[in-house]
């Protein structure tokens, strides 16, 4: 249990890092550290496929891409946009909803009944593999299908503004 | 037992960590003596013996060169890039099975880190991180053919992962498990899993050059183009990392390749041998053998480096993407069809 107050200590301390780091690049690299802490977060809840997977997919290949995005757009304090008054005043009135939000969850906050798997080794590779081809067979087709036609779609995007014929 | 098999857990780490890092050093004598081989030359030959004290001094010469960091760079994560480089090098030997398990006084142990359920994942996570100590060095380093070796890095990183994953995913239809133990263990004797997916072992084989940027896809260090690549700022034991961790990722590469595609510490007649040498020497050969199947590897690789020259970027992408994809899919779906036609 201490474990997890300290992991989740580290996961709120470096999502608080990522939006208040001033350059871009510090906050990419502070988003990976926040992800890593969510790899170690599922884990400790016996999910070791859901964790080796946000490993790798998030942590490995879309934050890169993040990473590799910002590199290059090399943004910094100069290319910054002023933001406009109405913006800013947008933002301060956001704030004050979501601190409402926060002080009157707070005031509620008791004890939620935690949920008690029925079967602890749900997230181990082959439980979960058998549950996605059998129970859930179809939405798992479905979504696979809809990842495909949006990439489809994102390569159709890209090369229209180029030559009619595709090279 | 639970004492002894912490110590027995423990000294299998120091012992491996030693010896990727000693592999790794010879390795940067290794190539010096092949490159010289098939250029016709010498080689090193001046330290020790045949210059097998190289290593040490060029090590040496590492460590005493002056520290520099650049006034532009930023100063932190310019450390943090090489030291991620080697960390990540150095963590991807955890789940490698080194041998079967070996009996000492009546103990069986296993000769693994640790085994855990997904194996194989985690060798492609480790792999996937590895991308990160040259992108952050290459940004911090504040140099433009830094950066461009590091996005070139990331770019070839990411594009050669997916025909990678997809080559394996070939080979897990066919072995049922992500474990890595496993996997070794159902290539007992000859039936290693390269006459099951030799397409799949090529593909694999091409990805794991460009993975640890191995000539001819070493693109992000192309010295005709960018000087020296993403670690053009980078002097003494900090450049040193960087070129270790290329070494580290080579062996662990072979090691990975040979367990999952030559058998790892299996080899014909193993079962006549172990009856004949006993359950405390027989493993200790298999790890011979997948010693030997490693070293054969780390040569191939430098090989290959002094032998075919390097791509050009878009044919490097062409490759990845308009062959290696292609590929890796119709093994993938020929090798669903014909693993059910034989069921």
């Amino acid at each position: 249990m201490s474990t997890f107050y300290f992991i989740a200590f580290l996961s709120i301390f470096f999502s608080i890092l990522v939006i208040s780091a001033k350059n871009p690049v510090h906050s990419i690299l502070y988003l990976i550290l926040t992800f890593f802490t969510f790899t170690i977060h599922y884990i400790l809840l016996n999910a070791q496929f859901l964790a080796i997977v946000n490993f790798i997919v998030y942590m490995g290949a879309i934050l890169v891409l993040f990473l590799y995005t910002l590199m290059l757009i090399n943004l910094n304090k100069e290319s910054e946009p002023v933001k406009p008054f109405m913006v800013k005043i947008a933002g301060v009135f956001g704030g004050g909803i979501l601190a409402v939000a926060v002080a009157s969850s707070l005031k509620l906050m008791g004890a939620s009944n935690p949920v008690l798997l029925q079967n602890p080794d749900l997230g181990l590779v082959k439980n979960l593999g058998k549950v996605l081809f059998n129970e859930f067979l179809l939405p798992f087709e479905i979504s696979s299908v809809l990842l495909l036609s949006a990439m489809v779609g994102a390569v159709l995007l890209a090369t229209k503004e180029k030559e009619p014929k595709a090279a | 037992m639970e004492t002894t098999d912490l110590i027995f857990r423990i000294v299998l780490i120091v012992v491996i960590f030693a010896i990727s890092l000693v592999v790794a050093m010879y390795s940067t004598y290794a190539e010096r003596k092949v490159a010289a081989f098939f250029q016709d030359r010498i080689g090193p030959n001046r330290a020790g013996p045949w210059g097998i004290l190289q290593p040490l001094a060029d090590g040496g010469k590492m460590f005493l060169k002056e520290e520099i960091i650049p006034t532009n760079a930023t100063g932190f994560l310019f450390i943090v890039g090489p030291s991620l480089a080697i960390l990540t090098a150095c963590i991807g030997s955890a789940v490698i099975p080194w041998g079967s398990a070996i009996q000492i006084g009546g103990r069986t142990f296993d000769l693994q880190v640790t085994d855990i359920n997904v194996g194989v994942l985690y060798i492609f996570g480790v792999v996937s991180l590895g991308v990160y100590g040259i992108m952050i060095g290459g940004w911090a380093s504040n140099n433009k053919y830094s950066l461009l070796g590091a996005i070139r890095a990331a770019s070839q990183n990411i594009s050669y992962e997916i025909s990678m994953g997809l080559s394996i995913i070939a080979l897990l239809m066919l072995t049922g498990t992500l474990s890595l133990k496993e996997i070794a263990e159902q290539q007992h004797g000859f039936a290693w899993n390269v006459w099951r997916q030799p397409l799949g072992f090529l593909l694999f084989l091409v990805c794991a050059f460009a993975e640890t940027n191995r000539s001819p896809f070493d693109l992000p260090e192309c010295e005709t183009e960018l000087v020296g690549g993403y670690h053009t700022e980078y002097s003494s034991m900090k450049l040193g990392f960087y070129l270790f961790a290329e070494y580290i990722n080579m062996f662990i590469s072979s090691a990975v390749m040979a367990t999952l595609y030559w058998g790892g510490y299996n080899y014909p007649g193993m079962d006549w041998v172990a009856a004949q040498a006993g359950p405390t020497i027989a493993p200790l050969i298999g790890v011979v053998v997948l010693f030997g199947k490693i070293f054969f590897s780390i040569f191939f690789f430098m090989w290959v480096r002094w032998t075919i020259p390097r791509f050009r970027y878009d044919q490097l992408m062409d490759l990845g993407w308009k062959i290696l994809i292609p590929l890796a899919i119709t093994n993938i779906v020929l090798t669903g069809v014909i693993s059910t036609l034989l069921k």
